[in-house]
């Protein structure tokens, strides 16, 4: 049975196991590799995506939970990479390797359309599960504060 | 003569002040374990059956206590043996973190429970938690996965104190006792802990075992244990 998923929303009539990971939909079905795979076992953020806007782990959420439903990736997030938070990461050069970063960016949006300036706390608690091995922990802190303002 | 009279006089006396002093010590004796044995039937009758870690005594195993309050405490007391293991306990945290594992170590990625127990943006609950467990993943789900508020904690509380929670309509969300033992019977957040999945330790017994306690319970009046009580 076909399941149907809007993914950065262009509509997708799926045939396939509805406990596939949503992750691997993404990647190897819809080639949308700007989503990462990490740890598998959602401790780690870097394939984060938004589903009907919220936050979710996509290598642990079967595709069967987002159908009829509303996926946002890394490349849905702005048509042309001009999201503020895109465009500060680029001002702020924030990655470094880069492989956390689509995660990272992606967690930064939700916690910015619900707490537009966020204070410190905030984005501490938000992004506290999505880990970058490089360490650039305190570039993105600044650039979703430098994103904040446009993000409104 | 007078002299062995008077010796002979103290010896008498002397074994007279002993045997007295023997009777009396016998007596606190006898006391004293009568004391001990009331108050460990008033914890743990022992006419109760043993059982096993991984089960629950049946209500009709309490029907050996004869007083009915008395029984009522020893079913809660009972029912507290899920209430209080880390698969319950850990989502009903005293504090804003969410436990986990047998060791009840803070939740790791560190959540908080957020506005109203779902987590903050971008650390949901659901974020990860889905409306099942995740063999592969390992991943922990159940519908609605989330904390219970911050006034339904029970980690480092007291059967008693747990007791006197759940029958406070101020600090259990507001529900009769009637909706409390449908909570505990049929809630499929709570059916969790007897299928959480991977290898974790389920909670003791069945969830009908545990649902049953807790009518009995409340039929009984709804006691608490006294202070100091424990399953």
């Amino acid at each position: 049975m076909s399941i149907v998923v809007r993914v950065n929303g262009k509509e997708h009539r799926l045939d396939v196991d509805p406990e596939m990971p949503l992750l691997w939909v993404l990647r190897d079905v819809l080639g949308l590799t700007g989503t990462k795979y990490g740890c598998g076992e959602a401790l780690c953020g870097a394939c984060t995506v938004h589903l009907d806007g919220r936050v979710v782990r996509s290598c642990v959420t079967p595709i069967s939970r987002a159908a009829g439903k509303e996926v946002t990736t890394i490349e849905g997030l702005s048509p042309d990479g001009s999201h503020p938070l895109q465009k500060a990461w680029v001002e702020l050069g924030v990655p470094q390797c880069g492989f956390c970063q689509a995660g990272q960016i992606m967690t930064a949006a939700a916690l910015l359309k619900k707490h537009p300036n966020p204070t410190d706390e905030q984005i501490d608690s938000s992004m506290a599960g999505n880990l970058c091995r490089c360490g650039t922990y305190g570039r993105i802190r600044e650039a979703i504060k430098k994103a904040a303002g446009g993000a409104r | 003569m007078t002299i062995r009279l008077t010796s002979e006089r103290h010896r008498g006396e002397s074994s007279f002040v002993t045997r007295s002093l023997a009777m009396r010590l016998g007596v606190a004796m006898v006391a004293l374990s009568s004391l001990a044995w009331a108050c460990n039937h008033a914890k743990r009758p022992a006419e109760l059956p043993p059982v096993a870690k991984n089960q629950l005594r049946s209500v009709a195993d309490f029907s050996v206590i004869a007083d009915e309050e008395e029984r009522s405490r020893a079913l809660f007391l009972e029912a507290s043996r899920v209430f209080l293991h880390p698969r319950c306990a850990n989502c009903h945290p005293s504090g804003d973190v969410p436990l986990q594992g047998m060791d009840m170590r803070p939740h790791e990625p560190p959540v908080t429970r957020g506005p109203e127990g779902f987590g903050e943006v971008g650390m949901e609950c659901g974020g990860c938690h889905q409306d099942r467990n995740l063999e592969l993943a390992r991943v922990p789900g159940a519908p609605s996965w989330h904390l219970a508020p911050r006034e339904m904690g029970w980690v480092g509380k007291s059967p008693r104190e747990i007791c006197e929670q759940l029958k406070d309509p101020k600090r259990n969300g507001g529900k009769t006792l009637a909706q409390i033992v449908e909570h505990n019977m049929h809630d499929p957040l709570v059916a969790w802990g007897w299928r959480p999945g991977h290898d974790r330790e389920p909670v003791p017994g069945t969830q009908q075992d545990f649902g049953a306690l807790v009518a009995a319970w409340v039929e009984t009046g709804a006691h608490c244990p006294t202070d100091g009580g424990k399953p």
